[in-house]
């Protein structure tokens, strides 16, 4: 190269260490990769003011977990956020921005990162369910100028139920709160949600606040609509912030 | 030299049935024992998880997995048979005898994969505009397709591109056969056997929904296992090297490597409901889920998007242009500083999130500070061109390379700027995010990928230059057209859009409705997926000429490495 050959002891000798020694050099890569993730993942975990202390969120019913489980496959994240931000507009237009609190039983996350269609944190309770079928069925009935896809095989898929119990398991592994009694009551508790006249006490016992109705307008099967329109209606109406205290927890 | 070629360049099996070869003492060796018998179990493996799964889509994805291992060990074996008693020599009368097969499919197959998925890139964008053209059903929709299109051009495309480029500038540069002798192939077919289990379990509903990282648990321990051998050859490679001193290009490459292992097994820690079913769930959840997704998301971009082309960059511009790299001394010092600073970017995805002040105040400050190491690359990959210039009025290829830097330049100067929060406020959620990843993915990324590819095809095959250089001037200049429709109406859309979501009306009113700035974007997307038409057709242009040069009889006879003193180690 062009530069002269530097005297033994500057720094661009001492490189060409590295420069010879490929294992020296990928152990170098490693340890300066490491370092910006360490210390901006790690202390998120023992950092308690990382996560709000917020009462009313709970984990996700079976019949919301499975709905969630069709957004995920569905890849509703490449076009709906869940995260309103702090400002002005957005808390107008969607609600109260969202704390980390509510997503903490989310795995994977799905604040997403693109609003080709609106920010559904608060969507929850905001329209009726016979809106969301429709508009799930065939968005262009319900908001003309949308151009969100329709999914009107959701409401004709019977819901695949045969997992939820193992699905709660692996939640309940990984830290999500899942009770005995919970993963035991699974499929049950998934039923009556989605059956007016069932028996819902135990649901509501253990999931505090959980709708239960027949979302899909359709009482004979338990579809994918349904599940998916329970999660929809329970999303952002976990706390009430009516009670929240904001100023408790600046960050 | 054409004789070291041709032996060098040796497919699957080549000549090796001819009469007269000497198979006498011929002995399995362990990695084709040990491979023929890990295939055969899997094969048999993935045909009971078949036969026991109530998942249809994740049984297609067990039986064509057993069908791929049953493949496998049939081509081990054939191979074996076919073959002389010795491996193929390192060297042939003292010089290497180059292992070109796997480069020669990677190339080919990141042609057939950019094409697939700037096709794809072209239908969501007209989706976008039309919607009607979801068709209602689960395997069209928008949201299963635009993973598709992303994996596609990220990585079967970008993939195929690194792992080609980086099988041949090792060799080249270590002037050395590449180590192993089915581990090379292994990595080639592994990899592109992910990106078909990744890209059909997509449309079947398959997916973590984390964005870039799709693909499930198995397929995601598949890509560890084709990674880890990637590592391991790429390294044995580095080990035989002739030369003291590690080429620059191989440090980018190396970091890409190692840096991508890295985030794969961070992001994709996750726990799957049984062996049995295609869903798992995620180690992480909610805001830490957060961090770690946009920690690898970003790093996608800053190492397999980044580093890994600016590899090529530094391999292929200097050889192209026939000139030295520019300052060894630069390349030390961006190299450091692009992969210590690139790794805190991440939170800038997260700005006025839940995610803790702090956290974005690092990504922003740091994803600032990578505006410099950038312009590093950008500056010594174009003085690279100094007392060169005038190539650029004659060689298209090279051109493109050097334009394909300049958009490095651009979207990385844009980057910084969109990470300053304020910026951020307005332009988080919109296209003009959208537009800032295709002014890098378009520009920079598909464009050196292209310099690349034209360059390597003539010496692959052997040919004395491509087939024709008019055709990649047309390609050139239909597909710059293309980018400057695509990101000039993501740049409108995203900044009309923002505006519009925080306009209020005299009297504190916001002005419109979601719906409103939805409708307002029609215009923008078709002119968008107007330029990505112009894209694709560029590319078939070159897809056309890529055929016809290697289908061209003319044999180059001097040995394309042989007349390049530009690449020196550096020193």
């Amino acid at each position: 190269m062009a530069e002269a050959a530097a005297p033994k002891k500057s720094l661009w000798a001492k490189h060409a260490f590295l420069e010879r020694n490929s294992i020296w050099l990928m152990i170098g890569i490693l340890l300066v990769v490491a370092i910006g993730g360490l210390v901006e993942i790690v202390p998120l975990f023992y950092l308690k003011s990382t996560i709000e202390k917020v009462s009313g969120v709970r984990p996700w019913s079976p019949l919301e977990l499975a709905g969630r489980n069709i957004y995920v496959r569905e890849g509703c994240y490449n076009c709906h956020s869940q995260m309103i931000r702090p400002l002005r507009d957005e808390v107008e237009r969607y609600g109260h921005y969202s704390l980390a609190a509510e997503s903490m039983y989310d795995r994977p996350f799905q604040w997403g990162s693109k609003r080709t269609g609106p920010d559904l944190a608060r969507v929850g309770n905001k329209y009726s369910d016979e809106w969301q079928r429709q508009h799930l069925a065939d968005p262009r009935s319900v908001v003309p100028g949308s151009i969100m896809p329709g999914y009107p095989f959701l409401a004709q898929t019977p819901l695949k139920t045969y997992e939820i119990a193992d699905d709660m398991k692996v939640n309940a592994v990984l830290g999500v709160p899942y009770s005995e009694a919970m993963i035991a009551e699974a499929l049950a508790d998934l039923k009556a949600q989605a059956t007016p006249d069932a028996d819902g006490d135990g649901l509501v016992e253990r999931y505090p606040g959980a709708q239960q109705r027949d979302f899909d307008g359709n009482p004979k099967v338990v579809s994918e609509a349904d599940a998916l329109i329970a999660y929809l209606q329970a999303l952002g109406t976990m706390v009430d912030f009516k009670l929240y205290d904001d100023k408790a927890n600046i960050r | 030299m054409t004789q070291l070629h041709s032996s060098a360049g040796e497919g699957r099996g080549s000549g090796a049935t001819e009469p007269g070869v000497d198979q006498s003492g011929k002995k399995m060796t362990f990695g084709e024992g040990g491979l023929a018998f890990v295939f055969a179990v899997l094969t048999l493996s993935c045909i009971t998880v078949a036969a026991k799964t109530h998942d249809a889509a994740y049984a297609f994805h067990a039986y064509l997995s057993a069908f791929a291992s049953l493949a496998a060990v049939f081509v081990i074996l054939n191979r074996y048979a076919d073959r002389p008693a010795a491996l193929p020599a390192r060297e042939i009368e003292g010089k290497p005898n180059y292992n070109f097969g796997p480069v020669k499919f990677a190339t080919l197959a990141a042609m057939f994969w950019g094409i697939a998925g700037f096709l794809i890139g072209v239908i969501i964008a007209f989706q976008l505009a039309f919607p009607w053209l979801n068709l209602d059903l689960p395997w069209t929709a928008f949201g299963r397709l635009r993973p598709l299109h992303t994996s596609a051009v990220i990585f079967a495309f970008g993939g195929n591109v690194l792992i080609g480029t980086s099988f041949y500038v090792v060799q080249r540069t270590s002037r050395a056969r590449l180590a192993g002798y089915l581990a090379p192939w292994f990595v080639v077919l592994g990899y592109n056997f992910f990106i078909v289990i990744a890209g059909t379990g997509y449309l079947l509903g398959i997916t973590q929904s984390k964005e870039y990282a799709e693909p499930e648990w198995y397929a995601d321990l598949w890509l560890t296992v084709v990674w880890v051998t990637y590592l391991l050859v790429y390294l044995a490679t580095l080990w035989r090297r002739q030369e003291p001193h590690i080429y620059v290009a191989n440090w980018f490459y190396l970091a890409f490597i190692v840096t991508i292992a890295m985030l794969h097994l961070g992001n994709n820690a996750s726990i799957p409901v049984s062996v049995f079913s295609p869903k798992s769930y995620i180690v992480w959840s909610g805001v830490q889920d957060a961090m770690v997704q946009w920690w690898y998301g970003h790093n996608a971009v800053g190492f397999f998007l980044t580093a890994g082309f600016l590899a090529i960059m530094y391999y292929f511009i200097p050889k192209r242009a026939d000139r030295p790299v520019y300052s060894y001394r630069l390349s030390i010092i961006h190299f450091w500083a692009l992969i210590f600073i690139y790794i805190w970017a991440g939170p800038h995805h997260l700005h006025y999130t839940a995610l803790p002040d702090w956290a974005q105040t690092l990504g922003m400050t740091f994803s600032i500070i990578l505006w410099m190491p950038s312009w590093g690359g950008m500056i010594n990959g174009l003085m690279t061109l100094s007392g060169a210039w005038d190539k650029l009025r004659t060689d298209p290829v090279l051109r493109m390379m050097v334009v394909s830097v300049a958009f490095y330049g651009m979207s990385t100067f844009e980057g910084p700027l969109m990470s300053v929060k304020s910026v951020n406020s307005l332009s988080h959620y919109t296209d003009w995010t959208i537009g800032h990843v295709h002014s890098g993915a378009l520009g920079w990324v598909a464009y050196i990928s292209f310099g690349a590819i034209y360059c390597l095809v003539p010496w692959l095959w052997q040919k004395r230059e491509l087939y024709s250089l008019r055709l990649v001037n047309w390609h050139f200049w239909i597909s710059t057209i293309g980018i400057v429709f695509y990101i000039s109406a993501m740049w409108v859309a995203g900044i009309l859009q923002g505006l519009m979501w925080r306009a209020y009306t005299s009297l504190g009113f916001l002005e419109y409705s979601f719906i409103e700035t939805v409708e307002a974007m029609h215009p923008f997307y078709i002119i968008r997926a107007l330029g990505g038409v112009l894209f694709l057709v560029g590319g078939l242009i070159m897809a056309f000429n890529i055929f016809m040069t290697i289908r061209q009889p003319e044999t180059a006879e001097a040995d394309t490495g042989a007349r390049n003193p530009s690449l020196v180690p550096a020193e």
